[in-house]
């Protein structure tokens, strides 16, 4: 190619699209973001909520590494809430309830505002290539983009079709065009796709519901945001409001299940069973006759309410009467209807760690696009292949999570060794080292690293810093001073007589231990802030644990670390069975720990593959 | 890094037991077991002591040096007197230590090969294992553990999955219509498993086996021959302890010893199809005493065989060979092929309390120590409710992995299918 435009071009401005642009353009790489529409950017195509249990850590992971979403979500904030607060601090989830337009409005501004980073609007219809490479993109004007590596996050645009009873009609997103012209140029790419779908419900206008007779949720009295570096709420407050379904409104949609799209056999693809159509939710949970609704405004200044907890496919007729149906709706007026969409994705189990395609050097995908749901799983992943694009525009090495270090990590190794069979969502349980990769510590874990890489502004490196330092040394005064039973026993903590002595931080994972307590009895400690004091609690908590997984934790990142050839031939493995080498084959382990969890892999079959791996890589290099 | 160890020699045959140990603690653990260290690369003779001081066994002790050996670590190794019950003292001595444990099949090899010091030996006998480890660990330990404690085992499998899931549902779909509190069922089937675990802790050991004597099974249809064979074996053995007609009318006993190993035999008289109801339930009865059995022959003849599930060791022979002229088939009549069915069923048994029984045994029993010992933990946090969820989940979590060499690898889509068939979850 005779010269590059940019360095990284990302297609599509969804919430991957948005981070992966950012963390590229952070990174110092000469970044196009090109977009359908400048007014998409940030758009949220469901519910409008940020986090939650594990989507919460991977929102506090992006902002770790100083991305986007978490300052965003931060600012349009209307209702903040803790999940799980009077649960251990590993299992804690900050949400928000966002206002969609201050989200939008918020995220285009900051894009705008990021340097090296300009932002075209343009649909790309194809992608070039070069000796085997990615070569830059065309629009559909006809234009050239000339660029090295291309970042594809066009989430639900993929052959998108839209469902509403039996009528159907293609779309990415209702009121949006799918991508047609791309999706065969990735045809011809020779990737695995498979077929998936989602929902959403209808929207409801505010004004004609009857808010007096319903339940209210509030937001937390003390809201824990996002960002490491935001400190309060910046725009108004507001509650939600909570209505239940009832026998009426599941009589209405047992009558016209064959009208729904999904239960009329008009849809193909496979949906997630944790964010099931309210049609679903009646046919299996058939003895249930109440099902709880959420809802929740859109925005300040936006009348539209999100009804959560009843996505559909039913034709508009039968939604507006099950919804009239319901206590506190019997008036209400649908401003948009729910709908299904089915579309195609990517299978992951073609990328490498990096969200790279293994097969076309340069092209990097990102998002709904590789089978998963939501704007978190989105963002985390469009952060991995923006900051990779970014490296291997400028031949730099990349930049890899693993399991031991992050929800991002899980993800990815999940979604390239695993693939998946319905829509993947983060859920904390996919975390096997849930207890040391917690929110609240998500910046002592990976701003460092962030720091080291060059992708962390000024403000939040000298921030992060000094909260180490203030950890550091917070920690050091606890460990310092020890006390002995009789002493501990005289501070009214219950602890055995063992006569063994125990240094202040481990006595701050004593259940019911505060650092007020311990302040009385050690002056010294009162130097200690709150703030820190808090955080030296959560770590301390856990300390013990997370030893014990010390050696887990070592041992995975071993097998990460030895990494098989893109090019290795499983079935030219001597030794393994027929069997096992297609498992491996298809499998396509990026390194020994993802082979490890090959189904029926033994450690003396990963002992063989490792030996056939350092042939391999030894007669290469010879 | 874990110092390993397991039983180096090959399995049941020789008359001296080799265990090796490797990684930084093999020196300790010769010292603790011997008093001293002898010098790398000169075997000499020393006694091993348990944790009392008693002796138990007098053995060559060979050590060799990181960087001298055939993993690259401290290595040491011990050549026992080859008694079953020497192998397993020192097995579950050696287990005692810390930082020491039972080593993974293939790992010695993975470490020699992680130290750049395989041989191509090494590499063959690498095949070779992969080759007997195709089939699954938990078919093993099932075929180990036959009969009612494979029940057990699933029984586990399954109280474990439900406790885990439950705290996960809780957990991961805190906003969602799931209960608040799930510590009253997560307990009971915490403790449930440990007391199970407890009973099977007690009862394990090889030795407890070889007092107690295998059961062998003979099955097969009605007048294939089944007590010609009993009487023949019976006969041909001098050695037979007692004969009890029937304590049921449906199983006929006879003790005997094979090969040195305490056996009965039982002649499951009456399976067949029957529309007598007494027969009935004799015959399911002797059905479930042959599923129970350690090892099971069946006997084929002309006539329909009886419906039973057999295990990969279980014995198929040709019955009345004297008769139909098969090849390879046994006739009580002749005595045509009962030397070579005691036999085999003798190498059977002996394999079982073998060398490799016995490592895949103590691995068991290592597994339900491991796993008992977590879910006690789990019990413990369970006790301050929905707080330390996160905590019971960890231990449960640690315990499923302790115990996943005989309930299987449970991992995290299990949970998820269980939760999202118990709770109607999603917004
Ligand atoms: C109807 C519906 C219901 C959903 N329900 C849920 C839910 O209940 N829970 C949940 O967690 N998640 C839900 N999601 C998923 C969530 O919205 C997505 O996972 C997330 O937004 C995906 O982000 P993305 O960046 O991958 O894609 P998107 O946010 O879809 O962004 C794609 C972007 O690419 C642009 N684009 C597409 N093609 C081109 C092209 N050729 N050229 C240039 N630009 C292009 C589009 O304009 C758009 O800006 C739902 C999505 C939809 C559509």
């Amino acid at each position: 190619m005779k010269h590059r435009d940019f360095d990284v071009v990302v297609v599509g401005g969804g919430h991957a699209g948005a981070e992966a642009a950012a963390a590229s353009a952070r990174f110092g790489a000469r970044t196009a973001l090109i977009t359908l529409t400048l007014d998409g950017i940030g758009v949220m195509s469901c519910n409008p909520a940020i986090g939650g249990l594990g989507k919460g850590h991977l929102v506090r992971e992006i902002d770790a590494m100083d991305g986007v979403m978490g300052r965003i979500a931060d600012r349009a904030g209307i209702q903040f809430r803790l999940l799980n607060r009077r649960k251990g601090p590993a299992v804690q989830g900050p949400r928000a309830q966002a206002d969609r337009g201050i989200y939008r409005k918020a995220m285009q501004s900051e894009l705008a505002d990021t340097q090296n980073l300009t932002i075209v609007k343009g649909e790309v219809v194809d992608l070039l290539s070069v000796d085997g490479k990615v070569g830059g993109v065309t629009l559909a004007d006809g234009s050239e983009i000339a660029t090295p590596t291309v970042v594809l996050t066009t989430g639900t645009f993929l052959r998108g079709v839209i469902h509403i009873g039996d009528q159907k009609r293609p779309g990415g997103r209702m009121g949006d065009q799918p991508s047609v012209r791309l999706a065969q140029r990735i045809d011809s790419l020779g990737l695995e796709l498979g077929r998936l779908k989602t929902g959403t419900p209808p929207r409801l206008d505010g004004r004609t519901i009857n808010w007096s007779i319903l339940d209210e949720q509030p937001g937390d009295d003390e809201p824990v945001l996002f960002s490491f570096l935001s400190k309060a709420p910046v725009v108004r407050q507001v509650s939600c409001g909570i209505t239940h379904t009832n026998s009426k409104t599941h009589d209405i949609i047992r009558e016209n299940l064959h009208q729904s799209a999904m239960y009329g056999g008009h849809i193909e693809g496979v949906g997630p069973r944790y964010c099931p159509s309210i049609e679903d939710k009646v046919v299996r949970f058939s003895d249930k006759d109440s099902h709880q609704i959420f809802l929740e405004p859109e925005g300040l200044d936006d009348h539209t309410i999100y009804p959560n907890g009843i996505s559909t496919s039913l034709p508009i007729d039968v939604q507006l009467s099950y919804v009239r149906s319901i206590s506190g709706l019997e008036n209400v007026e649908i401003t948009q209807p729910g709908y299904a969409i089915e579309y195609d994705f990517v299978d992951p189990r073609s990328l490498d760690l990096r969200l790279g395609v293994r097969n076309l050097p340069g092209l990097f995908l990102a998002g709904q696009i590789n089978g998963t749901t939501g704007y978190e799983e989105a963002a985390a992943q469009g952060l991995v292949a923006g900051l990779n694009a970014a490296q291997e525009a400028r031949g730099l090495e990349p930049v890899l999570f693993g399991r031991a270090d992050s929800y991002i990590g899980v993800m990815v190794d999940d979604l390239t060794t695993r693939g998946v069979v319905e829509p993947y969502r983060m859920f904390t349980s996919r975390a096997e080292f849930r207890l040391s990769l917690r929110a609240d510590n998500a910046d002592q874990r990976l701003t460092p690293r962030a720091i080291a890489l060059g992708c962390v502004s000024e403000r939040r490196k000298s921030l992060f810093e000094r909260k180490q330092r203030q950890l550091d040394a917070g920690k050091k005064l606890l460990n310092e001073r020890s006390f002995s039973s009789r002493e501990i026993v005289a501070m009214g903590i219950p602890a055995s007589a063992d006569g063994q002595r125990r240094t202040g931080y481990q006595l701050l994972s004593f259940p019911d231990v505060t650092i007020d307590s311990l302040k009385k009895a050690e002056d010294s400690f009162s130097e200690i802030d709150q703030p820190i004091a808090e955080q030296l609690q959560k770590d301390a908590l856990y300390a013990n644990y997370i030893q014990r997984q010390e050696r887990d934790v070592a041992a995975l990142r071993r097998d990460e670390a030895l990494e098989i050839p893109v090019d290795f031939n499983f079935d030219l493995v001597e030794g393994l069975s027929h069997e096992l080498k297609q498992k491996l084959s298809r499998a396509r382990p990026k390194n020994l720990s993802q082979a490890g969890k090959v189904d029926g892999i033994t450690p003396a079959a990963l002992s063989l593959l490792l030996l056939r791996i350092r042939r391999f890589s030894e007669v290469r290099s010879a | 890094m874990d110092s390993i160890f397991a039983l180096a020699s090959a399995p049941g045959k020789a008359g001296v037991a080799v265990v090796r140990v490797s990684g930084p603690r093999a020196w300790d653990a010769v010292r603790a077991l011997t008093g001293s260290v002898p010098l790398p690369r000169q075997s000499s003779l020393r006694r091993l002591r348990d944790a009392c001081g008693e002796v138990l066994d007098e053995a060559l002790v060979l050590v060799f040096d990181e960087g001298a050996s055939f993993t690259g670590e401290k290595v040491a190794e011990l050549h026992l007197h080859g008694s079953i019950a020497t192998q397993r003292a020192v097995l579950r001595r050696l287990s005692e230590f810390d930082g020491l444990r039972l080593a993974e099949a293939g790992e010695f090899t993975r470490r020699a090969l992680e130290n750049n010091r395989l041989d191509l030996t090494q590499v063959e006998a690498l095949s070779d294992l992969i080759e007997a480890e195709t089939e699954s660990q938990r078919v093993q330990a099932l075929r180990v553990f036959s009969g009612k404690l494979g029940e057990r085992i699933e029984l586990w499998r399954k109280q474990l999955i439900e406790a885990a899931s439950l705290l996960e549902a809780v957990i991961d779909f805190a906003d969602e219509e799931v209960p608040v509190d799930v510590t009253e069922r997560v307990s009971y089937l915490v403790k449930e498993t440990i007391q199970s675990l407890e009973r099977e802790i007690s009862g394990i050991s090889a030795a407890e086996r070889l007092r107690t004597g295998f059961e062998v099974a003979i099955v097969g249809a009605p007048n294939v021959g089944k007590s010609t064979l009993l009487n023949a074996l019976a006969g041909r053995e001098a050695a037979i302890t007692s004969e009890l007609a029937g304590t049921t009318r449906d199983v006929i006993e006879v003790r005997m010893e094979i090969d040195g190993l305490p056996v009965t035999l039982l002649d499951t008289a009456g399976l067949r199809e029957t529309d007598d109801y007494v027969e009935q339930i004799g015959i399911s009865r002797a059905l479930e005493r042959a599923k129970t059995s350690d090892l099971r022959v069946l006997l084929l003849g002309d006539g329909v065989s009886p419906e039973i599930d057999l295990s990969p060791d279980d014995i198929v022979v040709r019955s009345k060979s004297d008769i139909t002229g098969i090849d390879g088939g046994i006739s009580a009549v002749t005595g045509q092929g009962i030397d070579e069915l005691v036999g085999q069923i003798g190498d059977l048994l002996k394999d079982r309390v073998s060398s490799a029984g016995l490592a895949s045994r103590e691995r068991h029993r290592v597994a339900f120590l491991a796993g008992q010992n977590w879910l006690k933990q789990a019990l413990a946090h369970l006790a301050f409710g929905p707080e330390r969820y996160d905590l019971s989940a960890e231990e449960i979590r640690t315990a499923i992995r302790a115990l996943e060499v005989l309930i299987g690898r449970i991992d995290v889509e299990n949970l998820l299918d269980e939760i999202f068939s118990s709770f109607c979850i999603g917004k």
